[in-house]
């Protein structure tokens, strides 16, 4: 759990705080995506979590501990972080990145292997192949793979990511973003994560705290804050799309099934209101079958869409 | 070559000073230079300042720098080492500054925000980054040291610029030939073995 109670940051000589009296609560287990303009100060209250910035005002928590009462080093070594450009260090392979934190915390040897070979499995590397390699003959994906298993090596509670697959290829990141949701939920890390994609905030975030000139704007789970928008400039930040994005979010189960069969083929397993949106789209039809028998209506996605949060 | 199948004894003398005058002055200008740069790498106009300072050093000529010692230090050994550690200074100093301060920023931001204290991000990260670029330096000050202390023979240092002044002096073609090639030779050698080595570091920690 991650509590944020007046979090301010004033640098010196700036006309305006770059992040001012910010209340913020990430509980256990979740995650709150970031997220606004650029100079909104979404990356320096991340970074103030880990007190690689120090706050000017508030309070931090990290599972009810002050983070500011703590030694910084020792603090960090308890929250994983992930950045852009993974920043992975080019002089060590990929299991000494690996096991850069259990190294500082002083694990035994044979601790620290059979870690880094449970973390490089958890993001899909096979140990065997990847452990001895070096970060430059890595792909992008890769290396962002790695860089996740280095925040996780220590089995932090609490996770940092700034803009964490903004460096991977636009195939890979939607197949990494999927991985990486799955495999946190899984392991119920609090994460704390900053974009400037609204279609990531949403996807990867429980909730998400909408930030402008270093205020919070809304703080509200996705689905919510796609529906309401709390004012003119959220609605615009979360786009003329913002719709569409939350019809992401619910599975075709959200809709009630009518028994007539539909012509087409089935949606996949999995298939969001939003696949279902654009089938029927696609092929000029009003409905779309399921892959288990029977179909889901455009009247009734309508109806959900239209309703906010009305129906589940 | 006549001269050299005649004198080997006073060759190899002439090429063991002058490999311990060069030795002894790139020794102390890497323990004053390397310190020097780590300490002011992060401090950026103390770096600005130190870069400008080895530029400056870097303009006067060697020739110059030992005759300017000659009052202060009279002649022989230790003067030519002083002179040799003052060429040897600009290069490793700025190379170091740079090496430090162009190393990977993510890299950088990665060891802090994983939690290493400050002496372990320098040693385990920002050296070892470093190190490609503070060996590049350290090849220029070598090549340079070995070629200028030819000239320590002006004040009476020893070396191989000992034989070709004699050489010149004693109208002795053979014998100043034999050292303004062992010089030349010396140097070259200097610059391919380094390089070498400067590659295969720069692999092992860029990778390539």
């Amino acid at each position: 759990m991650i509590e944020i109670e007046g979090l301010t940051k004033r640098w010196p000589g700036a006309d305006r705080a770059s992040v001012e009296d910010i209340f913020l609560t990430a509980p256990e287990g979740t995650s709150c995506a970031l997220i606004g303009p650029s100079g909104s100060g979404k990356t320096t209250l991340l970074r103030m979590v880990n007190r690689l910035v120090e706050p000017s005002a508030g309070t931090i928590r990290i599972g009810g501990e002050d983070a500011r009462a703590m030694d910084a080093t020792a603090l960090r070594r308890r929250i994983g972080y992930v950045i852009q450009e993974v920043g992975l260090f080019p002089h060590w392979d990929v299991a000494a990145n690996i096991a850069t934190v259990p190294t500082l915390l002083g694990w035994n040897r044979a601790r620290i292997r059979a870690r880094v070979e449970e973390v490089l499995a958890m993001v899909g590397l096979d140990p065997a192949r990847f452990a001895a390699r070096r970060p430059h003959e890595l792909s992008g994906g890769e290396r962002q793979r790695v860089g996740v298993a280095r925040a996780l090596a220590g089995d932090p509670p609490v996770l940092l990511m700034d803009e964490p697959f903004g460096a991977v290829d636009p195939v890979q990141r939607a197949k990494l973003q999927e991985e990486v949701l799955r495999l946190l939920r899984q392991l119920r890390k609090t994460v704390l994560l900053v974009t400037h994609d609204v279609a990531e905030a949403v996807r990867l975030g429980d909730a998400v705290a909408l930030l402008r000139d270093g205020r919070l704007i809304q703080h509200a789970p996705a689905a919510d804050m796609l529906a309401h928008p709390a004012d003119a400039f959220a609605a615009e930040f979360l786009g003329a799309d913002r719709m569409l994005l939350r019809l992401a979010l619910f599975p075709v189960a959200a809709l009630p099934v009518h028994a007539e069969p539909s012509p087409g083929p089935a949606l996949a397993e999995g298939a969001t209101l939003r696949d279902a949106l654009a089938q029927m789209l696609s092929g000029g039809t009003t409905t779309a079958p399921l892959p288990g028998g029977g179909s889901i209506t455009l009247a009734d996605l309508l109806a959900f869409a239209g309703g906010g949060m009305g129906r589940a | 070559m006549e001269w050299l199948r005649t004198h080997p004894g006073l060759f190899l003398g002439a090429v063991g000073d002058h490999l311990l005058l060069s030795l002894t002055g790139l020794a102390i200008g890497i323990a004053i230079a390397l310190p020097t740069g780590i300490a002011v790498a992060h401090r950026p106009r103390l770096a600005e300042a130190a870069i400008m300072l080895a530029g400056a050093l870097r303009t006067i000529p060697s020739l110059a720098v030992l005759a300017a010692l000659l009052p202060l230090l009279g002649v022989g050994f230790t003067p030519s080492v002083i002179a040799l550690a003052l060429l040897a200074l600009p290069p490793v100093l700025v190379n170091t500054v740079i090496g430090i301060r162009t190393a990977d920023p993510a890299a950088l931001d990665a060891a802090r925000g994983l939690g290493m204290t400050a002496t372990q991000q320098a040693m385990r990260v920002e050296l070892p980054l470093a190190a490609p670029l503070i060996f590049a330096g350290l090849r220029v000050a070598a090549v340079q040291v070995v070629s200028a202390a030819a000239l320590a023979t002006f004040i009476g240092g020893g070396g191989l610029g000992d034989l070709v002044t004699q050489g010149l002096a004693l109208l002795d073609t053979g014998r100043m030939l034999v050292g303004a090639i062992a010089i030349a030779l010396l140097a070259l050698g200097t610059e391919a073995a380094l390089g070498m080595l400067e590659r295969h570091l720069a692999a092992r920690v860029r990778g390539a």
